[in-house]
Protein backbone atom coordinates (compact mmCIF):
# COMPACT_ATOMS: atom_id res chain seq x y z
CA UNK A 1 0.00 0.00 0.00
CA UNK A 2 1.41 3.40 -1.08
CA UNK A 3 1.22 6.31 1.45
CA UNK A 4 1.76 9.59 1.11
CA UNK A 5 1.72 13.24 2.41
CA UNK A 6 2.35 16.85 0.95
CA UNK A 7 4.18 19.34 2.55
CA UNK A 8 3.87 23.17 1.23
CA UNK A 9 5.41 25.96 2.64
CA UNK A 10 6.47 29.42 2.45
CA UNK A 11 10.74 29.63 1.32
CA UNK A 12 11.33 30.84 4.80
CA UNK A 13 14.75 29.11 6.82
CA UNK A 14 12.51 28.33 9.87
CA UNK A 15 10.51 25.94 7.94
CA UNK A 16 13.90 23.79 7.39
CA UNK A 17 13.39 22.28 10.61
CA UNK A 18 9.58 22.11 9.93
CA UNK A 19 10.27 19.67 6.51
CA UNK A 20 12.64 17.62 8.46
CA UNK A 21 10.45 16.75 11.56
CA UNK A 22 7.40 16.23 9.46
CA UNK A 23 8.82 14.07 7.06
CA UNK A 24 10.73 12.23 10.42
CA UNK A 25 7.26 11.70 12.17
CA UNK A 26 5.45 10.35 8.52
CA UNK A 27 8.53 7.51 7.74
CA UNK A 28 8.16 6.79 11.54
CA UNK A 29 5.44 4.81 10.73
CA UNK A 30 7.54 1.93 9.53
CA UNK A 31 9.86 1.84 12.01
CA UNK A 32 13.31 2.82 10.54
CA UNK A 33 16.40 2.60 12.34
CA UNK A 34 18.23 5.56 14.67
CA UNK A 35 20.71 5.87 10.96
CA UNK A 36 18.05 5.79 8.66
CA UNK A 37 16.01 8.14 10.48
CA UNK A 38 18.97 10.79 10.49
CA UNK A 39 19.60 10.34 7.08
CA UNK A 40 16.69 11.15 5.99
CA UNK A 41 16.13 14.26 8.29
CA UNK A 42 19.57 15.08 6.66
CA UNK A 43 19.03 14.71 3.24
CA UNK A 44 15.33 16.73 3.25
CA UNK A 45 17.48 19.40 4.81
CA UNK A 46 19.69 19.46 2.18
CA UNK A 47 17.08 19.66 -0.67
CA UNK A 48 14.95 22.19 1.22
CA UNK A 49 18.04 24.30 2.16
CA UNK A 50 19.20 24.43 -1.60
CA UNK A 51 15.40 25.32 -2.98
CA UNK A 52 15.53 28.21 -0.38
CA UNK A 53 19.37 29.13 -1.03
CA UNK A 54 19.57 28.56 -4.63
CA UNK A 55 16.49 28.32 -5.86
CA UNK A 56 14.68 31.60 -4.86
CA UNK A 57 17.91 33.18 -3.88
CA UNK A 58 16.51 33.81 0.01
CA UNK A 59 13.38 35.25 -1.87
CA UNK A 60 11.16 34.69 1.80
CA UNK A 61 7.45 34.85 0.10
CA UNK A 62 7.65 32.17 -2.54
CA UNK A 63 6.73 28.30 -1.77
CA UNK A 64 8.44 25.00 -1.44
CA UNK A 65 6.55 21.89 -2.30
CA UNK A 66 7.60 18.47 -0.36
CA UNK A 67 6.06 14.87 -1.18
CA UNK A 68 6.85 12.26 0.81
CA UNK A 69 5.80 8.21 0.28
CA UNK A 70 5.67 4.96 1.53
CA UNK A 71 5.58 2.28 -0.48
CA UNK A 72 6.34 -1.31 0.28
CA UNK A 73 9.34 -0.33 2.80
CA UNK A 74 10.64 1.94 0.12
CA UNK A 75 10.88 5.83 1.10
CA UNK A 76 10.55 8.91 -1.59
CA UNK A 77 11.31 12.46 -1.47
CA UNK A 78 10.40 14.48 -3.97
CA UNK A 79 11.34 18.48 -3.50
CA UNK A 80 10.44 21.30 -5.85
CA UNK A 81 10.60 24.52 -6.27
CA UNK A 82 9.75 27.28 -8.97
CA UNK A 83 12.80 28.81 -8.55
CA UNK A 84 15.61 30.09 -10.96
CA UNK A 85 16.96 26.68 -11.85
CA UNK A 86 20.55 25.12 -11.92
CA UNK A 87 21.98 25.85 -14.99
CA UNK A 88 24.65 23.10 -15.20
CA UNK A 89 23.85 19.90 -12.89
CA UNK A 90 27.12 17.92 -13.27
CA UNK A 91 28.76 20.88 -11.96
CA UNK A 92 26.25 21.31 -9.38
CA UNK A 93 26.48 17.88 -7.87
CA UNK A 94 30.72 17.73 -7.63
CA UNK A 95 31.79 17.31 -4.02
CA UNK A 96 32.86 20.49 -2.55
CA UNK A 97 31.54 23.22 -5.57
CA UNK A 98 29.01 25.79 -4.23
CA UNK A 99 28.12 28.94 -6.44
CA UNK A 100 28.24 31.02 -3.41
CA UNK A 101 31.69 30.63 -1.50
CA UNK A 102 30.96 33.95 -0.17
CA UNK A 103 28.35 32.52 1.59
CA UNK A 104 30.16 29.70 3.83
CA UNK A 105 28.40 26.94 2.38
CA UNK A 106 30.40 23.40 1.92
CA UNK A 107 29.45 22.45 -1.35
CA UNK A 108 28.36 19.11 -0.07
CA UNK A 109 24.80 19.11 -0.47
CA UNK A 110 23.84 16.28 -3.49
CA UNK A 111 27.15 14.64 -2.13
CA UNK A 112 25.51 14.02 0.96
CA UNK A 113 21.75 13.19 -1.05
CA UNK A 114 23.95 10.69 -2.90
CA UNK A 115 25.38 8.97 -0.22
CA UNK A 116 22.29 8.97 2.12
CA UNK A 117 19.66 7.64 -0.04
CA UNK A 118 19.75 4.89 -3.07
CA UNK A 119 19.03 7.05 -5.89
CA UNK A 120 18.69 11.07 -6.28
CA UNK A 121 17.18 12.22 -9.37
CA UNK A 122 17.47 16.39 -10.29
CA UNK A 123 15.36 17.78 -12.98
CA UNK A 124 15.81 21.24 -13.43
CA UNK A 125 15.37 24.42 -15.73
CA UNK A 126 16.80 27.46 -15.68
CA UNK A 127 13.72 30.21 -14.93
CA UNK A 128 11.37 27.41 -14.38
CA UNK A 129 12.20 25.75 -11.16
CA UNK A 130 14.05 22.20 -9.79
CA UNK A 131 12.63 19.12 -8.82
CA UNK A 132 14.57 16.49 -6.49
CA UNK A 133 13.35 13.11 -6.52
CA UNK A 134 15.05 10.49 -4.02
CA UNK A 135 14.56 6.92 -3.05
CA UNK A 136 15.92 4.71 -0.10
CA UNK A 137 14.94 0.94 0.68
CA UNK A 138 15.12 0.43 4.95
CA UNK A 139 17.35 -2.13 5.52
CA UNK A 140 14.77 -3.91 7.93
CA UNK A 141 11.86 -4.79 5.28
CA UNK A 142 14.75 -5.36 2.40
CA UNK A 143 15.54 -8.32 4.97
CA UNK A 144 11.93 -9.14 4.96
CA UNK A 145 11.36 -9.27 1.26
CA UNK A 146 14.41 -11.56 0.91
CA UNK B 1 14.25 21.89 17.93
CA UNK B 2 16.18 25.24 17.79
CA UNK B 3 20.07 25.64 18.57
CA UNK B 4 21.46 26.60 22.21
CA UNK B 5 25.33 28.19 22.08
CA UNK B 6 27.06 28.16 24.98
CA UNK B 7 30.76 30.03 25.30
CA UNK B 8 32.96 30.02 27.54
CA UNK B 9 36.68 30.43 28.38
CA UNK B 10 39.93 28.48 29.80
CA UNK B 11 42.66 30.14 29.50
CA UNK B 12 43.58 30.45 25.78
CA UNK B 13 40.86 28.00 24.64
CA UNK B 14 37.40 28.98 23.57
CA UNK B 15 35.20 26.31 24.30
CA UNK B 16 31.65 25.74 22.20
CA UNK B 17 28.91 23.92 23.26
CA UNK B 18 26.40 23.46 20.96
CA UNK B 19 22.98 22.20 21.95
CA UNK B 20 20.01 21.33 19.68
CA UNK B 21 20.19 21.00 15.52
CA UNK B 22 22.43 23.13 13.35
CA UNK B 23 21.10 24.04 10.14
CA UNK B 24 20.91 26.41 7.66
CA UNK B 25 18.41 28.51 9.46
CA UNK B 26 20.84 28.47 12.61
CA UNK B 27 24.33 28.72 10.98
CA UNK B 28 24.55 32.67 10.27
CA UNK B 29 23.71 33.54 13.78
CA UNK B 30 26.40 30.96 15.25
CA UNK B 31 29.21 32.23 12.84
CA UNK B 32 28.59 35.63 14.39
CA UNK B 33 28.37 34.87 17.70
CA UNK B 34 31.44 32.44 17.09
CA UNK B 35 33.38 35.26 15.76
CA UNK B 36 32.64 37.69 18.33
CA UNK B 37 34.41 34.91 20.93
CA UNK B 38 37.32 34.24 18.70
CA UNK B 39 37.88 38.07 18.77
CA UNK B 40 38.19 38.31 21.93
CA UNK B 41 41.78 39.29 23.46
CA UNK B 42 43.43 35.82 24.79
CA UNK B 43 41.72 33.63 22.75
CA UNK B 44 43.50 31.42 20.69
CA UNK B 45 42.49 27.65 20.18
CA UNK B 46 38.91 26.39 20.13
CA UNK B 47 37.14 23.65 21.02
CA UNK B 48 33.65 22.35 20.08
CA UNK B 49 31.63 20.52 22.21
CA UNK B 50 29.27 18.47 20.26
CA UNK B 51 27.41 16.07 23.03
CA UNK B 52 24.09 17.47 22.66
CA UNK B 53 23.93 18.27 18.88
CA UNK B 54 21.67 16.35 17.53
CA UNK B 55 21.49 17.01 14.21
CA UNK B 56 23.38 18.96 11.63
CA UNK B 57 23.57 18.79 7.79
CA UNK B 58 26.10 20.89 5.24
CA UNK B 59 25.53 23.95 6.47
CA UNK B 60 26.80 23.34 9.93
CA UNK B 61 29.90 21.79 8.02
CA UNK B 62 30.15 25.32 6.14
CA UNK B 63 30.22 27.02 9.88
CA UNK B 64 32.41 24.11 11.55
CA UNK B 65 34.90 24.66 8.35
CA UNK B 66 35.12 28.56 8.37
CA UNK B 67 36.01 28.52 12.04
CA UNK B 68 38.69 26.01 11.51
CA UNK B 69 40.03 27.82 8.39
CA UNK B 70 40.30 31.08 10.81
CA UNK B 71 41.60 29.27 14.14
CA UNK B 72 44.19 27.62 11.69
CA UNK B 73 45.08 30.72 9.72
CA UNK B 74 46.56 32.16 12.62
CA UNK B 75 48.90 28.72 13.49
CA UNK B 76 45.96 27.99 16.73
CA UNK B 77 44.29 24.89 16.69
CA UNK B 78 40.38 23.70 16.38
CA UNK B 79 39.28 20.26 18.29
CA UNK B 80 36.16 18.50 18.36
CA UNK B 81 34.58 16.35 21.21
CA UNK B 82 31.93 14.39 22.39
CA UNK B 83 30.14 13.89 19.09
CA UNK B 84 27.09 11.73 18.90
CA UNK B 85 26.64 8.74 16.34
CA UNK B 86 24.03 10.55 14.56
CA UNK B 87 26.65 13.70 13.62
CA UNK B 88 29.20 11.83 13.24
CA UNK B 89 27.87 10.44 10.24
CA UNK B 90 27.71 13.43 8.44
CA UNK B 91 31.40 14.09 9.56
CA UNK B 92 32.59 10.59 8.52
CA UNK B 93 31.12 10.72 4.86
CA UNK B 94 32.39 14.46 4.22
CA UNK B 95 36.17 12.99 5.60
CA UNK B 96 36.05 16.03 7.75
CA UNK B 97 38.56 14.02 10.36
CA UNK B 98 40.94 13.78 7.89
CA UNK B 99 41.38 17.61 8.76
CA UNK B 100 39.87 17.81 12.47
CA UNK B 101 40.80 16.57 15.45
CA UNK B 102 38.37 14.64 17.57
CA UNK B 103 38.63 13.27 20.84
CA UNK B 104 36.29 11.86 23.03
CA UNK B 105 35.51 14.23 25.50
CA UNK B 106 35.81 18.28 26.70
CA UNK B 107 38.67 17.32 29.33
CA UNK B 108 41.00 15.03 26.70
CA UNK B 109 40.80 18.26 24.45
CA UNK B 110 41.56 20.05 27.11
CA UNK B 111 44.50 18.26 27.80
CA UNK B 112 45.45 18.04 24.36
CA UNK B 113 46.00 21.94 24.04
CA UNK B 114 47.91 22.12 27.17
CA UNK B 115 44.93 23.68 29.73
CA UNK B 116 45.44 21.42 32.81
CA UNK B 117 41.88 19.23 33.35
CA UNK B 118 41.23 20.14 37.14
CA UNK B 119 40.61 24.06 36.25
CA UNK B 120 37.72 22.98 33.87
CA UNK B 121 34.13 23.18 35.81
Amino acid sequence: MRNEMTLEFTSVSENESLARVSVAAFVSQINPTMEELTDIKTVVSEAVTNAIIHGYEEKNDEKVMLTCAIDDGEIELIIQDRGQGIENIDIAKEPLYTSKPEWERSGMGFTIMENFMDRVDITSEPGVGTTIRMTKQLTSTRALCN
Amino acid sequence: MSLQVNFAVRENVLLVRLNGELDHHEATTLREAWQKELANNGVEHVIVNLQKLSFMDSSGLGVMLGRYKEVQAKGNEMVLCSISPEVRRLFDMSGMFKIMKLVDDEASALEMLGVASCEMK
